[in-house]
């Protein structure tokens, strides 16, 4: 199921398409999911589940904090719900919603935000959310995690589903790069080391596997050999793979599309630091970005393959 | 030892002397607790009486019972009258209602379903209780099962835009296994409701949004009686009860007085008031 060093990129649907594919499955397999959405049908995809099922979608208009709390009252009820926005709404104008009425009390709502980071393109700094796997993990009981492609969010809204407890979902909007095979499995909690490496270790979450895959492949033929893990979990984190990385290359970079002040790479700090302390260098966002194509965004602000080559000669140079 | 049984009554005197004990509970618990929300527990006292005693289908020996009715209260720190009301009615041990607000009770400072799993929510940050009770509502309609959900806003509370949000979606659901209630005392913790920021036209509000209004003084229990009945029968949109209550109601120096929003009574405080609730 794993792909060699020598990545070749190949898009696949986007991780928001697949999320939305996946619900209405599991809307056929099991009457108790329904769903929230707050006018986004048509970006979230749940409008493939309210198609089948307009009975339980519960199309809320555009107030993100009702549509949590009534999810909250859904699930409080028996139901499984999904509540879905973009995430730089439904984490940010329902953080104290979830904060109270979910996270607290441990409560069975499940959160999915679309339109993840920068590489939204065109519509801007207003839509892309860059802040919230710091919000999603500040939330006690929620398990946060961020699929790298198709086949790894459609894993994610199972399990979902499955688990008692909160859960928020990190997808995006472009269309995705192929990263795992159509029947991949995944255990919740544990990264997914994709390329195996001795001299560093690429950290690499959501659509920034596909970069780390490519910078892997760029380093084997300077004769580098980079580890590289996917942290689809983000909270529970993996640090044993983590720390086994700092003990067996002693090097580590770690790239995210979220502000790089709060996102992934500080929890891999903490965890290094309690664990096994190694040199780290982290690649993100260091403010908002602009209108653009995904494309245009992701070179201009240093989330491509090169940009992580150059980090980890940084780092091997810390060594 | 819990009693997991109570006797429910449609007697408005009977209900009014429940109102009383729950009232003495009120102020030896937060006399104990030394903090606490007196005032706004006391205005609520025989809205959450008539619901407990009277109105709601539940049973204190199934408090899992798939078909009972729900109770919400959004103005969660109000939580000693729905502390003393769990626990006349058996669902909560009695005798441990004056730990309120202490380290390791179950009678945290506001509703908090970890310690008392029987809350329909935790609660405690105004503004969210009717849209967890609509999700309820929207639950019921989905497995149809008839139960109601009741939920229970602070005046000050609905200052919250959340509220109007659900007053929105409520009405445009057509959700009618809901009740709304407000506790309208005019006092909130920085002084009189209409001093800080003015609710009225409240009632036209609450029309204009698509609710069916019924307003009646909150202390009178036959009115109440009446209203609950009534916002069971509207078929086709959400009711509101607003009760036009007294903050601090039926103990002399804490009516009308917001100093007792959020001011527990002293131990000669709450000697005075017993005796004025004996």
């Amino acid at each position: 199921m794993l792909i060699a060093a020598k990545y070749e990129k190949k898009l696949g649907p986007a991780t928001r398409e697949a999320f939305g594919r996946a619900l209405a499955e599991l809307g056929r397999e099991n009457p108790d999911i329904v769903v929230g959405d707050a006018d986004l049908t048509k970006s979230t995809m749940t409008t493939y589940f309210a198609k089948e099922f307009p009975e339980r979608l519960f199309e809320c208009g555009i107030a993100e904090a009702n549509m949590v709390a009534i999810g909250a009252g859904l699930a409080l009820a028996g139901k499984i719900p999904f509540v879905s926005s973009f995430s730089a709404f439904v984490m940010t104008k329902g953080f104290e919603q979830l904060r109270v009425l979910v996270a607290y009390p441990n409560v069975n709502l499940k959160v999915v935000g679309t339109h993840s980071g920068i590489s939204i393109g065109e519509d801007g700094p207003s839509q892309m959310s860059v802040e919230e796997i710091a919000l999603a993990c500040a939330l006690p009981n929620f398990v946060v995690i961020s699929p790298a492609d198709e086949a790894a969010t459609k894993w994610a809204v199972r399990w979902a589903a499955e688990h008692y407890g909160p859960v928020f979902i990190r997808t995006g909007r472009p269309k995705a790069p192929i990263v795992y095979n159509s029947d991949a499995s995944f255990e919740i909690g544990k990264a997914v080391e994709l390329v195996p490496g001795t001299d560093v270790t690429i950290v690499a979450t959501g659509l920034m596997v596909a970069e780390a895959l490519l910078a892997a492949g760029q380093l084997e033929g300077e004769g580098i050999s980079a580890r590289v893990l996917d942290i689809h979990t983000i909270k529970p984190l993996d640090e044993e793979a983590l720390e086994r990385a700092a003990r067996e290359t002693g090097a580590l970079v770690v790239v995210e599309e979220h502000l790089v002040d709060s996102g992934l790479g500080v929890r891999v700090a903490q965890a290094l630091a309690k664990r096994c302390p190694a040199p780290v260098e982290f690649i993100g966002l260091e403010g908002y970005a602009e209108s653009g194509s995904p494309d245009e965004l992701l070179d201009k602000y240093g989330l491509r393959a090169p940009n992580i080559v150059d980090a980890v000669r940084r780092v091997l140079a810390r060594k | 030892m819990l009693v997991a049984s109570m006797e429910r009554t449609k007697d408005p005197a009977a209900l009014a002397s429940i109102c009383k004990q729950i009232r003495r509970h009120i102020i030896t618990m937060t006399g104990a607790a030394k903090s606490g929300h007196p005032g706004g527990s006391l205005s609520a006292v025989e809205i959450v009486t008539t619901l407990y005693w009277d109105v709601m289908r539940h049973d204190p020996a199934r408090p899992d019972w798939p078909d009972r009715d729900r109770f919400i209260l959004s103005k969660g720190h109000a939580a000693p009258v729905l502390y003393a009301a769990l626990a006349e009615c058996g669902y909560t041990p009695k005798e441990a209602l004056n730990t309120l607000r202490k380290l390791g009770s179950i009678y945290q400072g506001h509703p908090d379903k970890r310690f008392i799993p029987v809350l329909e929510a935790s609660t405690g940050s105004l503004g969210e209780g009717l849209s967890a009770g609509i999700g309820m509502a929207l639950a019921a309609r989905l497995d149809k099962r008839d139960y109601r959900t009741y939920v229970l806003l602070g005046d000050g509370e609905i200052q919250e835009g959340q509220i109007w949000e659900a007053a929105m979606f409520a009405s445009y659901q057509k959700i009618d296994n809901i009740c709304a209630i407000v506790d309208y005392n005019k006092i909130q913790l920085d002084g009189f409701v209409k001093e800080i920021l003015d609710l009225e036209p409240l009632a036209d509000k609450w029309r204009a949004f698509g609710w069916h209004v019924i307003e009646l003084d909150g202390h009178d229990i036959p009115a109440l009686q009446k209203a609950f009945a009534e916002a069971a029968a509207t078929k086709g949109k959400p009711a509101v009860i607003i009760a036009h209550t007294v903050k601090g109601k039926g103990v002399s120096f804490m009516e009308n007085n917001p100093k007792y929003h959020g001011v527990a009574p002293t131990p000669e405080e709450v000697e005075l008031a017993l005796k004025e609730l004996a």
